[in-house]
């Protein structure tokens, strides 16, 4: 049985976004019409990353996230300046996310002598018609390229794939035989996230309602997945996540164990610990022409923020820690004798409960069952 | 006295017709042809004062008002059309000595006009029979005017062409009121005998009745006696509606009016009660008639539990305003604390539901309409039954009886087929079929009043294009097959779901409301059976299949606060459920599942 995951210091999240195309069932803020901002963007998130270190709020990063919209859309030079600009802990963490179609030895050899040391491909699929359902530009055949060119860029043990399940027109067998595909890439990875489709409100997935995903199948693929990755010596350690042992991301461990992060650019979020176990979190304004403007006159980019004090923080980490492998204190759910709808969902062993494959499914559920550290105070 | 024309120059009528045939319209024009409304005060519906009559475009409570006409004083009493509202009508007319029966010429003799006309003869009051509406392209005044003579007895050339809306003829109306509706009669000197023949509650006043003078005379400042309650009260104000309200010295003999004596409760001043002077008593009251009997019942309970003393004295207002209304506390396991409450109908239903949300800021819960059944017990006992919950166990029941209805259908002949399939399916018996004209069919049938209840009327019009018209009077009691279905969540009974329904509609209404729920019911962490049962015996089954997924998924840019945030909704919307056994049931799925359409 795992441990609970020890808190793995300081995170630096960087927000890229540029689309060159929006996808159907993308809520994120990313632009598809405002790349001409992309050289002021990148500016102004250096400017930030100045401002923050001088303020004290930035310390050595143990990782740095480039997530979007598609950072590998930006410039690698531009890339590289925001990186360079991040103070690191030796050894740091430094994921890029990339689209395959973007992907070209001369981006992968910058990224390289920037510091970057971990790949997030968007695969999504590899059925045709599926890529073509979500709205995705690529095919199958550009992300076998991507990836035997991140393999020469030396990011072969170091690279991850995000899948998405349940998507109009995608049978099991196409599951089946995308999780196949994904395995067999050359090299292979090792780590995959697989995501459930989800409708968000106001993208035109959730305008169509035949193509809304039906959460049994959702399900069915999810222990597919759980499945075939775990033979192929993938574990799952969070809901969406799973890894050979050692290529866990970092960075987003960081968000689960409620660790402190610094988000940089539009609608990027950030985390910091505050004195007496509470912790305080904030949000960046939306878009990127407002960011740079508030940058620019040297005005305060929050858009908003929430203080969380210790009572609701200890809660939340049972909530977000329940999402993990390393589950939560046995005694903070009901024994499954109190409560048999916890009787397939989760194992108790070594003192800790665990969520099963049928409980990850249902961690919303579980997690409402949590026992609240503050009411039994 | 008031300054009424004399005697012999009152005339008291109401105007009578089916639903739509113009009456409000009428009493419009006549307000504003004698003058008692300025132009420029003058509003559409005048004498609906109620919000929800004018929406509607109907009137629901009868209004008096008293115009002057060429040396005559009218009393005209406007009444409600739609048969939910039968008894103010037959009130109405006990205070008159004529009614004005009105036709659409575009439409010709509906069910209640056949109910008003046959009513007025009753009650031995002369009839001026206007066909309105002329104005129509579509009005055909000459082929229903032989179809009045020819159905109601009613000569031709004495019936009057007018319309409501551009006020041709009304004035032809009028002096016919005046020339053919005998004065009333009565004896000044006599004892006072009065009838009130209306009640509504005024927030400042008290209650307020519509009082018709038979003998004697009413003066304010004197001890009333109410003869039927057996209870005395100081009167503080007479007057009349012309139509404000407008306090005078005495009315006398004839004369309609209103009367107010410091009543805080309808319940005290109810229609058909007679009023005499303490002092100086009549020998004996007028002959009431029987207040109104609830026929249709259903719970009302509060969405927030919370509200039920706000439901509770919300009743009890409305209840001041319409006795007609009856209510008890009841219990459900699903639905927590409520009413039982009872209607005129189904329109009344709706009407009285709608003034309670409205008038007191309630949102509330209505249980599906039911009728009252007798149970026979083994024993010998007899139950009355207002509600599934109530009904005894097969095994103590020797019987249930259901109430009838006589339902008259007035419709163009070309519907008899679909008409009579219709009244089948719901086991009516027909007791007469008649042509009243080439065109026009009347079909009397014996029907079961909760046939009725259900949907009757929406098919009925929807089977023939809206030309069809009911009217229906009670007609007893008789033995049926019933049974009682109960639902069932996860195995355990839900008494706002349970029905008494006919033993051949079991299977069906079985399956309805169980397919309905499956729809309704959110996937749980198992599966739900739901079950329609008769007796222990399951007649329809539909499953909710436990749930497989519910967590969220990729948590964006270190987006942690939505997470927490999405599962706090999911907690709060927890807690608004109701538990029926391990099942939680949102408020939305109750009031969706009593929603009563097909
Ligand atoms: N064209 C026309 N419409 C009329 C006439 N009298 C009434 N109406 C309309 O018929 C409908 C029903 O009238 P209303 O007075 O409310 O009928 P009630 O239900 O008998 O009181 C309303 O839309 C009126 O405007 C008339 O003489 N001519
Ligand atoms: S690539 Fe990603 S961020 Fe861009 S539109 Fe598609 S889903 Fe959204
Ligand atoms: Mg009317």
């Amino acid at each position: 049985m795992a441990s609970p995951i020890p808190s793995p210091g300081f995170g630096v999240y960087v927000h890229v976004p540029f689309c060159s195309r929006r996808c159907d069932y993308c809520a994120f803020a990313t632009w598809t019409d405002r790349h001409h901002l992309m050289g002021d963007y990148a500016a102004a998130c250096v400017a930030e990353i100045a401002r923050a270190t001088s303020a004290g709020e930035l310390d050595a990063a143990t990782s740095v996230f480039f997530g979007g919209g598609t950072p590998s859309l930006l410039p690698a030079e531009e890339l590289a300046a925001i990186l360079a600009a991040i103070a690191k802990a030796p050894g740091a963490e430094v994921t890029v996310e990339c689209n395959p179609e973007t992907v070209t030895a001369e981006l992968l050899a910058c990224y390289r002598s920037a510091g970057v040391t971990r790949l997030s491909f968007g695969v999504q699929s590899m059925a045709p018609h599926v890529l073509a359902s979500l709205g995705r530009e690529h095919d199958p055949a550009a992300v076998t390229r991507a990836v035997a060119l991140a393999g020469d860029a030396g990011y072969g043990d170091s690279y991850s794939v995000d899948l998405i399940l349940g998507a109009a027109g995608e049978s099991i067998a196409d599951w089946e035989a995308t999780l196949a595909a994904v395995l067999a890439l050359d090299p292979a990875p090792a780590h995959v996230s697989a995501y459930s489709l989800t409708v968000e409100p106001g993208t035109p997935l959730a305008k169509d309602p035949q193509r809304a995903p039906d959460p049994d199948d959702q399900a069915d693929k999810y222990l597919l997945a759980d499945q075939v990755l775990s033979d192929a010596g993938l574990s799952w350690y969070e809901v969406s996540n799973w890894s050979r042992p050692g290529a866990e991301c970092r960075h987003n461990q960081l968000y689960w164990t409620q660790g402190p992060y610094r988000g940089i650019g539009c609608a990027a979020h950030s985390h910091a610990l505050v004195a007496g176990g509470g912790s305080r979190r904030w949000w960046n304004v939306r878009t990127p022409d407002r960011y740079i403007n508030l940058v620019s006159t040297g005005a305060s980019t929050v858009a908003a923020s929430e203080s969380l004090p210790a009572t609701a923080r200890a809660l939340e980490a049972l909530q977000l820690s329940l999402r993990t492998a390393a589950g939560v204190p046995a005694d903070a759910l009901p024994s499954a004798e109190e409560d048999p709808a916890l009787e397939d969902l989760v194992v108790y062993a070594g003192g800790r409960a665990v969520l099963t494959p049928a409980g990850r499914l249902l961690a919303n559920e579980v997690s409402l069952r949590l026992r609240d550290p503050a009411a039994s105070r | 006295m008031s300054d009424a024309a004399p005697m012999d120059r009152i005339r008291n009528l109401s105007i009578v017709a089916h639903v739509d045939h113009g009456k409000s319209t009428l009493s419009d024009r006549i307000l504003e042809l004698t003058g008692a409304v300025d132009a420029r005060d003058m509003r559409e519906q005048y004498l609906d004062s109620m919000d929800i009559e004018r929406e509607r475009g109907i009137t629901i409570k009868a209004q008096n008002v008293r115009v002057g006409w060429k040396g005559h004083t009218i009393h005209l009493i406007d009444t409600p059309g739609h048969v939910d509202f039968g008894y103010e009508v037959s009130r109405s007319l006990a205070a008159c000595e004529g009614v004005v029966l009105l036709i659409d010429a575009a439409q010709g003799i509906e069910a209640q006009t056949l109910a008003n006309a046959y009513q007025a003869i009753e009650n031995d009051l002369e009839i001026v029979c206007a066909l309105n509406k002329i104005d129509l392209p579509a009005a055909d005044p000459d082929r229903y005017a032989a179809e009045i003579e020819s159905v109601l007895g009613i000569p031709g050339d004495q019936i009057i062409r007018m319309s409501a809306k551009t006020g041709v003829g009304v004035t032809d109306l009028l002096d016919a009121i005046c020339e053919r509706i005998p004065p009333p009669a009565g004896d000044p000197t006599a004892p006072l005998q009065g009838l009130i023949f209306d009640s509504y509650y005024d927030q400042y006043r008290g209650v307020v009745s519509a009082v018709r003078i038979m003998q004697g005379v009413l003066r304010p400042d004197v001890k009333l006696r109410f003869m039927q309650a057996g209870r005395t009260h100081e009167v503080e104000e007479v007057g009349v509606r012309t139509p404000l309200n407008t306090p005078v010295a005495a009315l006398g003999p004839g004369e309609v009016g209103y009367l107010i004596a410091g009543i805080k409760d309808v319940g005290e001043a109810r229609s058909g009660e007679t009023v005499t002077e303490a002092a100086r008593p009549a020998a004996a009251p007028l002959e009431g008639y029987r207040d109104p009997k609830p026929m249709v019942f259903c719970g009302l309970y509060p969405v927030e539990g919370d509200d039920f003393a706000d439901l509770r004295e919300a009743l009890e207002k409305m209840r001041l305003n319409d006795a007609s209304v009856t209510y008890e506390p009841e219990t459900s396991g699903a639905l927590g604390f409520g009413f039982r409450c009872g209607f005129l109908g189904l329109l009344h239903m709706e009407i009285v539901r709608e003034r309670l949300e409205r008038e007191f800021d309630l949102a509330l819960i209505a249980t599906a309409p039911s009728v009252e059944y007798r149970a026979h017990l083994t024993d010998g006992g007899q139950v009355e039954v207002h509600n599934p919950s109530e009904m005894p166990p097969p095994q103590k029941l020797e019987s249930i009886e259901e109430p009838f209805l006589q339902a008259t259908i007035l419709s163009p002949t070309e519907y008899t087929g679909t008409l009579m399939d219709l009244c089948q399916s719901r086991r009516g018996d027909m007791v007469r079929m008649e042509y009243l004209s080439p065109e026009r069919l009347e079909l009397v049938y014996r029907i079961p009043l909760a046939e009725v209840v259900m949907d009757f009327f929406d098919a009925l019009k929807s089977r023939t294009k809206g030309y069809a018209s009911l009217d229906y009077e009670e007609a007893g009691w008789e033995q049926a097959d019933l049974v009682k279905i109960d639902i069932l969540l996860n195995g355990v009974p839900v008494d706002a779901f349970s029905a008494i329904v006919h033993k051949s509609q079991a299977q069906e209404y079985g399956r309805r409301m169980t397919e309905k729920l499956r729809e309704l019911i959110p996937r749980q962490m198992f599966d739900v059976p739901i079950q329609a049962g008769v007796g222990g015996r399951i007649i329809a089954r539909e499953t909710v299949k436990a749930k497989r997924k519910d967590v969220l998924s990729k948590c964006y840019g270190g987006d942690i606060t939505r997470k927490r945030k999405l599962l706090e909704k999911q907690k709060e919307g927890k807690k608004r459920m109701k538990n029926i056994g391990r099942v939680e049931v949102p408020q939305e799925a109750f009031i969706q599942a009593l929603r009563l359409e097909e």
